[in-house]
């Protein structure tokens, strides 16, 4: 994993009961963000055992074998590895490697179709990550990818404009229409008060609706083309161009989705902005303090989220060359969530995990040809974030794993620290000994304090 | 307030005044000129309320009635309400509850009455929207109580979709299994507290925030009873999904009452469940003493740890409770309903019903009126539907969804919530 991700694991839980105090949604993020390699590997690990005993437990094969269990043990053990090992190789060859193909362009096609798939998930994850930087829990993935997708689908297949300049203006529609729709969040939040979980999902459905409904009048549908909801197909000036020629699907907005990792890297770790982002998300209270307007943070914060999901919905209404209907987000903006959990809200992080699940989605197909349910590799995702989320767990699975680091603690409990490393960045010293206690916590703005002029 | 601080300080004019506050009287006037447009628009049209049921024999004769006349009536109570809510805000008071759901009924019946008006037959099947509105609404309430007990003692539980859909599917395979319904919705439950231990225990034991272990419960349950689905029940329902509903059960001489009858008295085991939890929840949560408990832990738990509650195992144990009713919620999309479980049958009800808890300010009896709503506009597009309405299904899809969000950040706003609700408490 990537360098933010290697931070020193956190004092944990049992170790220091001033630490356990009320932690919020932000420590515990970066409690996961600190993880290691080495538990999100074991993480992994884990959710594959989990998903073994689901594949050999809805085995035929192996279920037969069980009626003779007693009498001949082998012939169960070795219908179980047949069953765990063919879909598993199932998985590889769906995700990475089609060894069984007759060309090299069919036996690479599973890695590129996991880009394809793992694009618009990072982009969609980068948006949920920022929002989860600013403490807050966009899960409107699903409408913000609608609506950018709609607004993008409308640009493209409605407007006519030169070949690139087509392509520049639906993106900023879509850009326009997926912010738009979670800058309501925002605004909702910061001048009512409304908890934006339950914003976001109302959203949701209205977005839904609304787009469906959209799909079924002249404004998206093509009414020559019966009465489904669909919308029009976007003209070739405006579609995301392959890049890997025409033997595979995969198109710019993969490359896109890239640059967006690094976007969101400066902007979060680098940027005026981001340092504003990460000290409401660390305390909304000392940001305050510091002279930071927190309901401007929570709108402006919204809007870049919807921005980066809304890429995701852009990459699904331009990267293709027909027509589309309301499902276009394919319940990307739902698994963006766990995407963003995985990666720990960090840049890389999210790449990484992006790259993860856009895989296991590739491997779908393959494995149902093997006769394996593709719905077992969602439980393994969802395990995995799971086993990933609580540290103590897997610890308590894994006994030989290190005990976290135990950091001796002289002064004030954790939150003072942290105001104190947000209002205050020039007193430093006692700050940075805490450093290393916390990982991301007050370490992170502590560190970024030294290098910028407070705000 | 000034007084007891400092006697001894003059005071000047009056000590407290409480603000005026207009969003709510606003909201109501608005609906009310809704109601008023649906009066002008509509057609003087004659409209019939049939107040029997599909196939029973006509016990009262249809009511027939100018659609035009009823909407301008109902608009009338309804410009009524407003402005009776304006003279309680004017007066620095809060205007009753009451007038809300005037405002609301009358909002819904010109609606009806407006789309009845534009179909050919002009037909008006009361017993049928409401029985529809009951039906569609069951998981929906079971979630929203369950949701209210979790956030009451400080939990939050965005897992209820989870539940539900968990639910559902074991009491449908329990059922088809053992062959008996009982057993079935004995499944689900366990089911569903299953998954609020796992809530509790996530969130409890390891402090992992309860937004996201909810979040990930929600994602697992579709992926663990979408793999079932399909590599176990699709290839053999006749063993696995195929469960049979529950029966309905008619009350002797009170299922005879017109339209009260086969609405309220002839329903399913899971519906008369309900009918009896919403209250036993109130009644448990506000005049027990475990239910004053309850609501300490949820506002301030260090206040009752300190006489003596054990903070934790009572939050442990209540959400299991709670999980115990939403997986109830989860048998009854199943066995009080259709029979087999179906892919991701849940379909959002969960979330739904968080937004019930909400809407409902954490109230049992509130949060299932907010979940009749949906029930009834689900039910309602069914009906619009069948009967030619002009107005889009999807605009009357999105309608809920949309009253929700007006009224969650207008009306409830900076709401009550339960002051500790999400917070892990740690002993100091």
């Amino acid at each position: 994993m990537s360098a933010p991700v290697l931070e020193p694991l956190p004092v944990d839980a049992e170790v220091d009961p001033a630490a356990r105090k009320r932690p919020t949604a932000r420590e515990v993020l970066s409690d996961i963000a600190s993880g290691g390699p080495l538990r999100i590997l074991l993480a992994v690990f884990l959710s594959l055992v989990v998903g073994s005993l689901l594949i050999v437990f809805t085995n035929e094969d192996v279920l037969d074998t069980l009626g003779y269990f007693g009498a001949r043990p082998t012939d169960f053990f070795g219908a179980a590895g047949k069953a765990i090992g063919e879909a598993y190789a199932a998985l590889f060859r769906g995700a990475v490697f089609n060894y069984r193909a007759d060309s090299f362009e069919a036996a690479i096609r599973p890695l590129t179709e996991s880009l394809r798939f793992a694009g618009p998930l990072i982009a969609a994850g980068l948006g949920i990550a920022l929002s989860f930087r600013v403490g807050m829990f966009n899960i409107g993935g699903q409408g913000q990818m609608l609506m950018g997708a709609a607004f993008a689908g409308f640009a493209a297949a409605n407007l006519s404009l030169p070949w690139g300049l087509h392509l520049l203006v639906a993106m900023a529609f879509g850009f326009i229409g997926a912010g738009l729709w979670a800058g309501i969040v925002g605004l909702l939040k910061a001048f009512t008060g409304a908890h934006e979980v339950i914003v976001t999902i109302m959203l949701n459905y209205i977005a839904v609706s609304l787009i469906t409904y959209l799909m079924r009048t002249p404004v998206l549908h093509d009414m020559d083309s019966g009465n489904n909801p669909t919308a029009r197909a976007p003209q070739p000036t405006a579609q995301l161009p392959t890049i890997l020629g025409q033997d595979f699907s995969l198109h710019l907005g993969f490359l896109l989705c890239i640059a967006a990792v690094f976007v969101f890297w400066w902007l979060m770790e680098r940027s005026k902005l981001g340092f504003r982002l990460r000290m409401v998300g660390l305390n909304p209270d000392a940001a305050r303090t510091a002279g930071v307007n927190v309901k401007a943070v929570f709108i402006v914060a919204m809007v870049l989220s919807g921005l980066f999901v809304g890429l995701a919905g852009i990459n699904q209404a331009l990267g293709r060359t027909g027509t589309f209907g309301p499902s276009i987000d394919a319940g990307i903006g739902f698994d963006a969530i766990t995407v963003a959990l995985l990666g720990g809200s960090r840049a890389f992080g999210v790449l990484f995990a992006g790259l993860l699940f856009g895989a296991m989605k590739a491997a779908g197909p393959s494995m149902q040809v093997q006769d394996v349910a593709p719905e077992v590799l969602v439980v393994m995702q969802g395990l995995i974030v799971l086993f990933v989320a609580a540290p103590p767990l897997v610890r308590s699975i894994f006994r030989f794993l290190p005990e976290p680091r135990v950091v001796v603690r002289t002064s004030a409990p954790k939150r003072s620290l942290r105001a104190t490393a947000a209002e205050a960045p020039a007193t430093q010293a006692p700050v940075a000994q805490v450093d290393t206690a916390q990982g991301d916590g007050a370490g992170d703005s502590t560190a970024t304090a030294k290098k910028e002029s407070p705000l | 307030m000034t007084q007891t601080l400092a006697p001894e300080a003059p005071v000047v004019g009056p000590v407290v005044v409480a603000p005026r506050n207009w969003k709510g009287a606003i909201v109501m006037a608005v609906v009310a000129q809704i109601t008023l447009a649906f009066a002008l628009t509509t057609g003087s049209v004659e409209v019939f309320f049939s107040w029997n049921d599909t196939g029973q024999p006509a016990v009262i004769p249809a009511t027939v009635v100018d659609a035009q006349l009823i909407c301008l009536v109902l608009a009338v109570i309804a410009e009524l309400c407003a402005v009776a809510a304006f003279v309680f805000v004017g007066m620095r008071r809060k205007a009753p509850l009451i007038l809300t759901f005037v405002v609301a009924f009358t909002f819904l019946i010109a609606l009806v009455a407006s789309v009845a008006a534009g179909s050919q037959s002009g037909n008006i099947p009361v017993v049928f929207l409401l029985t529809g509105t009951i039906g569609l609404s069951t998981a929906v309430i079971f979630g929203s109580l369950a949701g209210v007990l979790g956030e009451r003692v400080g939990v939050t539980n965005i897992a209820i979709e989870g539940q539900l859909l968990g639910g559902a599917f074991t009491s449908a395979v329990v059922a088809s299994v053992t062959d008996s319904l009982i057993l079935g919705l004995v499944a689900g439950m366990v089911t569903g507290a299953l998954l609020s231990m796992v809530l509790a225990g996530f969130s409890i034991k390891y402090l992992v925030d309860q937004v996201i272990v909810g979040v990930v419960l929600v994602a697992l349950m579709i992926g663990l009873t979408n793999f079932f689905y399909s590599a176990a029940l699709s290839g053999n329902s006749e063993e696995l999904n195929f469960p049979g509903t529950l029966p309905f059960l008619p009350i002797p001489l009170l299922s005879d009452i017109p339209v009260i009858g086969p609405v309220l008295f002839d329903q399913r085991p899971t519906t008369y469940a309900m009918f009896i939890l919403v209250p036993a929840v109130w009644f448990f949560l506000f005049k027990t003493r475990w239910g004053l408990r309850i609501r300490a832990l949820g506002e301030h738990p260090l206040a009752a740890d300190t006489v003596g509650i054990n903070v934790n195992r009572w939050r442990f144990w209540t959400v299991t409770v709670a999980g115990l009713i939403a997986g109830l919620g989860g048998a009854a999309l199943t066995l009080g309903s259709i029979g087999p479980f179906v892919r991701e049958m849940s379909a959002g009800q969960g979330f739904i019903a968080l937004a019930c808890v909400i809407l409902g300010r954490w109230n049992p009896f509130l949060a299932a009126s907010a979940a009749l709503l949906f029930g009834f506009s689900r039910n309602f597009r069914i009906w619009a539907g069948q009967a030619g309405s002009t107005i889009p299904p999807d605009l009357i899809a999105m309608t809920p969804y949309l009253v929700t969000l007006i009224a969650v950040a207008v009306l409830v706003g900076r709401a009550v919530a339960p002051k500790a609700v999400g917070r892990p408490y740690v002993k100091e």
